[in-house]
């Protein structure tokens, strides 16, 4: 094994308060059966990366109860596999982890003790397939001591908090910055790194002693120079999820046909917990179009332009549109839907109308009756 | 040491199912895709697994490449165990002899050393073509409060239909005074399912004088079952309520995956106390297109449909291009359908492509007989195939 991997949980996602409210960002549903960790743990086993440690701090049951023994990614292994890193604190150190720095140092064990000779470090606050195995060939071949993973792209307001690169005719980092400007095109990081393990482990520590805050800031910048730092070219798509607004587009952009395609393509596998439901059962008077829907659900009225989790219920002559619903929503008879996104287990009576738009979609949280 | 095993099951999956026609040139009867993303196999095992029965030999003989794969290591059933789970038994070559399955009786009387190995009180004969849930706890705390040497659930079928089954007469208390194989004129409509429960010392005295007897069929209907009966042992009938298919011919196989379409499906697969397990294959969600029609069906993950589909049954990562139509079929995995094609009242087998503007089978009626495509075959554009045909595995274009 040439890597193992470290897993950020929560990312600092203060503007996605709602759907993290009681879970970690990794575990926030995506795509009619997926969570956010599914695409970061499979892009990692598809690439023989199967030493993972998935780092977190707050309401991780959701995360716990995911992930399992992990074996529904391959990584319940006698060697490695995945393994939940809860927050970790000396006695002197009330805080919890703030940043990534905080978190790598809460897992300074796990990286001394690795045999492997590099360690991927990646968020999972996107929706991405991103190619480990060549990214990891790169890395090698170039000799580098961190890769970093950037795709050139016009920056939107998910992506201000990314910092931008500039490269060198060798793509050997020149120059980096913290934030992305909005409306440019740039060199965006997608929050994955490859760094030799020896070496963060070295930085880490030192890190303590020079009161390092941040890994962005105190870490990458002051050493461009100093370390061999390469980026990795991303081309596939990256879909970063940072408000209601960016989670509700990306959802939607699983009806597009190329997006699918790059995320599903032939040789990627996009694994998750399995939950055994049975095939989608259409009923007599079922209306649907352009919609994706997962497994489980069971559909006698219409659904236009929606996600369906795994499932959900859609009663007869109720009209979805434009809508997200999340695993096992119940809506019943004549309910009317239009930019709605329900959470886990809501349940919408008979005769209700819902409606949102398409900037504030209209948000039920789990559990919710309406 | 672990813990004693109170019963383990045994289940009969080496049948040919050569009634399945093409459907089964390559692939064993259980291993045969059911329910869009199911295989036969998954009821039984769930009904294992949902029964908390941990142990299960299956029996495998015919065509087992695909079904061994299927259940690897039993994970998706749960069962993979450190002490039982599932075990595949293929036939096996000994010190004096080497002998294919020659009938049920024998396959189980072959593995006897299997049940020894366990030596469970109790031992379950299961068969696997038959889509039901049962709960073969209950059918054991029976078994076992009658005091029966065996025990034979029963199903109540139609009285036109007795003359095709294993008939059970039984006295008030439910104690089988008379088995009867396939009468011509039964006397009463409980007929066998062909689920036994023996006790496992019964078993293995039968198992032993059924080998020992020449001419024997080596059948648990034809002869383990009078055997016993003739020698006074206590047989009782165990009345199963429910649904309950032998889905051994075409016709049944289509039928039964109809049962689990319409407002109130005759067989429910959404109990989510009574899951049927399959293995996952790690497939996207399904996509239904801008000018896609659904209706009346059940259509399982990684489908992507720009056509219309009513009354039919799609399996997992199938393809419909636009304007072409399914109606009254069922569409096994991996299937491509060109723009343009229709099909009507068809089984289609897995990894078949079928051509743009191709026709398939005819309209359903009365007198009108299933088209069958077998899998892998590969299907050009405009080709015709009428119903009742009967396409081989693998043909590319056969004429």
């Amino acid at each position: 094994m040439l890597a193992a991997a470290i897993v950020f949980a929560d990312a600092h996602l203060e503007t996605m308060d709602e759907l993290t409210r009681r879970r970690t960002v990794a575990s926030i549903p995506f795509g009619g059966r997926y969570r956010l960790i599914d695409f970061a743990l499979s892009n990692l086993v598809n690439a023989d990366i199967t030493k993972v440690a998935v780092v977190t701090q707050r309401n991780y049951q959701s995360l716990m109860d995911h992930i399992g023994s992990g074996k529904d990614w391959d990584l319940s292994r006698r060697n490695g596999g995945v393994m939940i890193f809860p927050p970790f604190s000396y006695y002197k150190n009330e805080t919890l982890a703030e940043n990534r720095l905080d978190y790598l140092r809460s897992v300074l064990g796990y990286i001394s003790k690795c045999k492997e000779e590099h360690i991927v470090l990646l968020d999972c606050d996107s929706v991405n397939v991103i190619d480990f195995d060549k990214a990891l060939k790169e890395h090698i071949e170039r000799n580098a001591d961190i890769t970093i993973c950037y795709k050139e792209t016009l920056v939107n307001e998910d992506l201000v908090d990314n910092m931008s690169f500039e490269f060198d005719e060798n793509e050997r980092v020149t120059k980096a910055t913290l934030t992305s400007e909005v409306g440019k095109t740039a060199n965006t990081s997608i929050n994955a790194w490859i760094v030799k393990r020896k070496l963060l482990f070295n930085l880490i520590s030192d890190s303590v002693a020079r009161g390092a805050r941040s890994f962005r800031k105190d870490i990458l910048i002051p050493n461009i120079s100093s370390l061999r730092m390469f980026g990795y070219r991303h081309e596939g798509a990256y879909l970063k999820i940072r408000s209601m607004e960016s989670y509700f587009e990306n959802n939607m952009l699983m009806l597009n046909k190329d997006i699918r395609n790059q995320i599903f393509g032939e040789n990627e596998t996009i694994y998750t917990k399995v939950r055994d439901s049975a095939p989608t059962r259409y009923g007599e008077n079922s209306k649907v179009v352009n919609s994706y829907i997962a497994d489980g659900c069971e559909i006698e009225g219409t659904v236009i332009n929606s996600i369906l989790f795994r499932g959900v219920r859609v009663g007869k002559n109720a009209v979805v549109e434009n809508s997200i619903l999340m695993q096992d929503t119940d809506t019943g008879e004549l309910v009317k839907l239009n930019y709605v996104i329900t959470d886990k287990n809501v349940t919408i009576r008979n005769n209700q109308t819902l409606s949102g738009c398409k900037k504030v979609p209209y948000y039920l949280s789990k559990n919710m009756m309406v | 040491m672990y813990k004693h095993k109170k019963c383990i099951a045994m289940l009969l999956a080496g049948g040919q199912g050569s009634r399945l026609f093409a459907l089964t040139t390559k692939v064993a009867k259980p291993a045969v895709s059911f329910g869009a993303k199911y295989r036969i196999i998954d009821f039984p095992l769930s009904n294992c697994t949902n029964s908390n029965i941990d142990t299960v030999g299956v029996l495998t003989q015919y065509q087992p490449l695909i079904l061994n794969d299927y259940i690897g290591n039993g994970q998706p059933w749960d069962l993979d165990r450190l002490y039982g789970g599932v075990h595949i038994l293929p036939p096996y070559q000994g010190k004096n002899s080497s002998d294919w399955y020659k009938g049920t009786a024998n396959a189980i009387y072959q593995n006897l050393n299997f049940i020894e190995s366990y030596n469970p009180d109790h031992v379950l004969i299961l068969s696997g073509d038959h889509i039901y849930k049962m709960d073969y706890n209950e059918m054991l705390e029976y078994h076992i409060a009658k005091g029966a040497d065996c025990t034979i659930a029963t199903l109540t079928v139609p009285m036109e239909d007795a003359s095709r089954f294993g008939i059970m007469n039984t006295d008030a208390d439910m104690t089988i005074t008379e088995f009867e194989e396939k009468p011509k004129q039964p006397k009463n409509d409980q007929a066998s399912m062909g689920i036994y429960l023996f006790k496992t010392e019964k078993l293995r005295e039968y198992l032993i004088a059924d080998e020992n007897t020449e001419g024997s069929s080596n059948d648990f209907g034809k002869n383990i079952i009078p055997n016993m009966l003739n020698d006074g042992c206590k047989m009782v009938a165990f009345p199963f309520k429910g649904y309950w298919k032998d889905v051994g011919t075409v016709d049944s196989l289509w039928s039964a995956n109809m049962d689990l379409i319409g407002s109130n499906p005759a067989f429910d697969i959404y109990d989510p106390y009574w899951k049927i397990y399959s293995r996952n294959m790690g497939i996207q969600p399904q996509y239904v297109g801008e000018n896609a029609k659904i209706a009346n069906s059940l259509v399982s993950g990684g489908t992507e449909i720009e056509g219309t589909v009513i009354n039919s049954v799609i399996g997992s990562n199938v393809k419909i291009g636009k304007g072409a139509k399914v109606i009254d079929s069922v569409i096994f995995a991996d299937v491509e359908i060109g723009a343009g094609a229709t099909i009507n009242y068809s089984i289609i087998d897995e990894k078949v492509k079928i051509g743009e503007n191709c026709v398939i089978g005819n309209e359903k009626s009365s007198d009108a007989k299933i088209a069958l495509v077998g899998r892998e075959c590969n299907i050009k554009a405009y080709k015709v195939l009428q119903g009742g045909c009967n396409l081989e595995a693998g043909k590319e274009d056969q004429e």
